[in-house]
């Protein structure tokens, strides 16, 4: 499968990005909206006029682009990392960093990718690398050096190399997929006739728990991705949905019905046991999520009447309401630095996402679409994914926790559904 | 004649059945109810509805034709039980006086057919949240399952589970809405 990368006009240097692109698009990412500060990056093809050293470069520049954090500038030269770079007309064009770099092919196949990171006006070498790469994993080499170039600059960790996973809805089928973060290199680790939701990455990001409904009635599973083992971990009479990792990926919390009304319990993510009830409510407790010390869960409940989020001792407890600005707020998600509450609210019979500062502050609403769901933050709590529709179709999207930039990843085909942001490589 | 006969019978234990349930006997204790679900088999019912040894009219060596009628009511477009789908007000989990008769005959026939299991699927709309949504079918679900408990079916015969928006119908008119507002029963 082939894929085609363009951009609004906001950044329009990506648009070089499409005269090299396959045809036959399946998903796309556009781009809209600049960061607070954009740092001009000059980045040049890559030496050897092979396909996979122009596709990294390509991949690099498309990263970067995408962040909002960055102006990308196609010097339009190829430069390797072991040439000088001509500072001055790297002045001239307005860049204040540069990157040049090769790909070689070696005798076992595999590539040596380089590249060397410049800083134009101290006209230093700031970082540079050499990867060793199998020809299937060359746009990782590329997202690898993103990671790089960002966190040198950026002093943030990158997420160009995380993946996300996602369903898709097609001709009758349902797919759970994983990809790279920009939608690029899809494989499907389960194909099902029935519906499949809330995906849910360990924090190793090694394993999916999810809802499947291929039994005709939701079951939650642990999915290995590498072996395609996978186990029912909560196949109670009634109803099993809404899995939440522990941080240490021992356990899970779920919705179960053993009493009637859906409530929260805690589960082994690993083998068949008792579930441990957490909440005992006369009403709808859903949506667990753990804090990211892992000593709170926080979940949606229709306990005061209309759906609120709450937080709990993760062992159960008093829980206390964290959301008041709306009439319905659910689908919490808590932000890598545990800072951060990330939820649907609906504002005049329309679905948004909102952010909110846990230490107190406003409920900010961060969308502008009216159709969101399913909210998931980027590793490095910058970006905030989520479904959404737009022209009769469900894709999905990412917005920047500042609100300034969003992305567009669509499909050519079907509806895309359930993000869910993967943790860091290891 | 007969098999109305029969029908009869049946729908009459049935009944007695029920009425012996919906009172304040424990749900987990079902002798009474089994007692009375052997009766449509029960031979000397059938004799006793006959009726042949009272009849002076009749040839001293009566024989009364019984045909085993092996349509499956489930089957039957025209039986009540034809009916699986109760439909509920916005935001509303109340089962509404209009599904009564429904619910009383499956209630019937799960109490006459012991073995029989069903499966209760709540359905919601699109809107909002697919896990909060799936909460809410399961509280329509549950809604029917407690409906048909204490009409005397026995919880093992029942599951009440949700498909949340997931089957829902789309578009966003007040039909298609309406439409998703449902709990299902599924025979298994």
């Amino acid at each position: 499968m082939r894929y085609l990368i363009t951009t609004l006009a906001t950044l329009p240097i990506l648009m070089m990005g499409l005269l090299s692109a396959p045809c036959a698009a399946q998903m796309r990412i556009d781009v809209s909206g600049v960061g607070a500060t954009q740092l001009p990056i000059s980045i040049a093809d890559f030496a050897t006029d092979s396909r996979a050293a122009q596709e990294i470069a390509n991949v690099i520049r498309s990263d970067l682009g995408s962040s909002g954090a960055f102006r990308v500038i196609d010097p339009q030269l190829t430069v390797s990392e072991s040439a000088t770079p001509d500072y001055t007309s790297l002045r001239n064009s307005g860049a204040d960093a540069f990157v040049g770099g090769s790909a070689s092919k070696l005798g076992d196949g595999r590539y040596d990718v380089r590249y060397r990171l410049y800083d134009v006006a101290r006209q230093s070498t700031l970082t540079g690398e050499s990867l060793i790469t199998p020809e299937a994993d060359l746009r990782l080499a590329g997202h690898r050096i993103a990671d790089a170039i960002y966190q040198k600059l950026t002093g943030e960790r990158g997420v160009f190399s995380t993946r996300i996973a996602f369903i898709t809805r097609q001709a009758g089928r349902f797919r759970l997929n994983i990809a790279d973060w920009d939608g690029e290199n899809i494989q499907s680790p389960l194909n099902s006739p029935e519906p499949i939701i809330s995906p849910s990455w360990s924090p190793d990001g090694t394993r999916l728990a999810y809802v499947s409904f291929e039994a005709k009635k939701p079951v939650v599973y642990v999915h290995t991705l590498a072996t395609g083992q996978r186990m029912a971990v909560a196949n109670f009479k009634g109803s099993n949905s809404a899995p939440a990792w522990s941080p240490d990926g021992r356990s899970l919390a779920v919705a179960l019905t053993l009493d009637g009304m859906s409530q929260i319990y805690l589960i082994s993510a690993t083998e068949a046991g008792t579930p441990r009830r957490l909440t005992s409510s006369s009403a709808i407790d859903t949506e667990p999520a753990f804090s990211a010390d892992g000593k709170f869960i926080y979940f949606t409940s229709d306990r005061g009447g209309s759906p609120q989020i709450y937080r709990m001792p993760a062992a159960g407890g008093d829980a206390t309401r964290q959301t008041f600005g709306a009439p319905y707020n659910v689908s919490p998600r808590i932000s890598p630095d545990g800072r951060q509450l990330a939820f649907i609210t609906r504002r005049e019979g329309r679905y948004y996402v909102a952010i909110k500062d846990l230490a107190g502050g406003n409920e900010t609403v961060l969308t502008d679409g009216g159709q969101e769901e399913s909210p998931s933050f980027a590793p490095n709590g910058r970006w905030i994914m989520y479904a959404t529709r737009s022209g009769g179709r469900e894709n999905l999207m990412a917005v920047s926790v500042d609100g300034r930039i969003k992305q567009r990843l669509s499909s050519s085909r079907g509806d895309i559904r359930e993000p869910a942001w993967g943790p860091f490589a290891k | 004649m007969n098999k109305r006969l029969i029908y009869l019978i049946a729908a009459t234990a049935a009944a007695l059945s029920i009425a012996a349930c919906s009172s304040s006997v424990k749900l987990d204790d079902p002798a009474p109810i089994e007692d009375r679900s052997n009766m449509p088999g029960d031979g000397s019912a059938a004799a006793g509805a006959g009726g042949a040894s009272t009849n002076p009219a009749g040839s001293s060596r009566p024989i009364t034709p019984i045909t085993i009628d092996t349509k499956d009511p489930l089957k039957d477009p025209n039986s009540p039980l034809a009916k699986r789908s109760i439909y509920f007000d916005f935001d509303s989990f109340a089962i509404k006086d209009e599904y009564r008769s429904t619910l009383e005959a499956h209630a019937k026939y799960l109490t006459a057919n012991r073995a029989k299991k069903a499966v209760i699927q709540g359905n919601t709309d699109e809107r909002g949240s697919r896990e909060y949504n799936l909460a809410l079918g399961q509280k329509r679900a549950e809604a029917v399952r407690r409906a048909l408990v204490a009409l005397g079916v026995t919880e093992s015969q029942l599951e009440a589970v949700s498909l949340g928006e997931e089957k829902a119908r789309s578009g966003s008119d007040d039909a298609a809405q309406a439409e998703n507002r449902r709990a299902d029963l599924v025979y298994q």
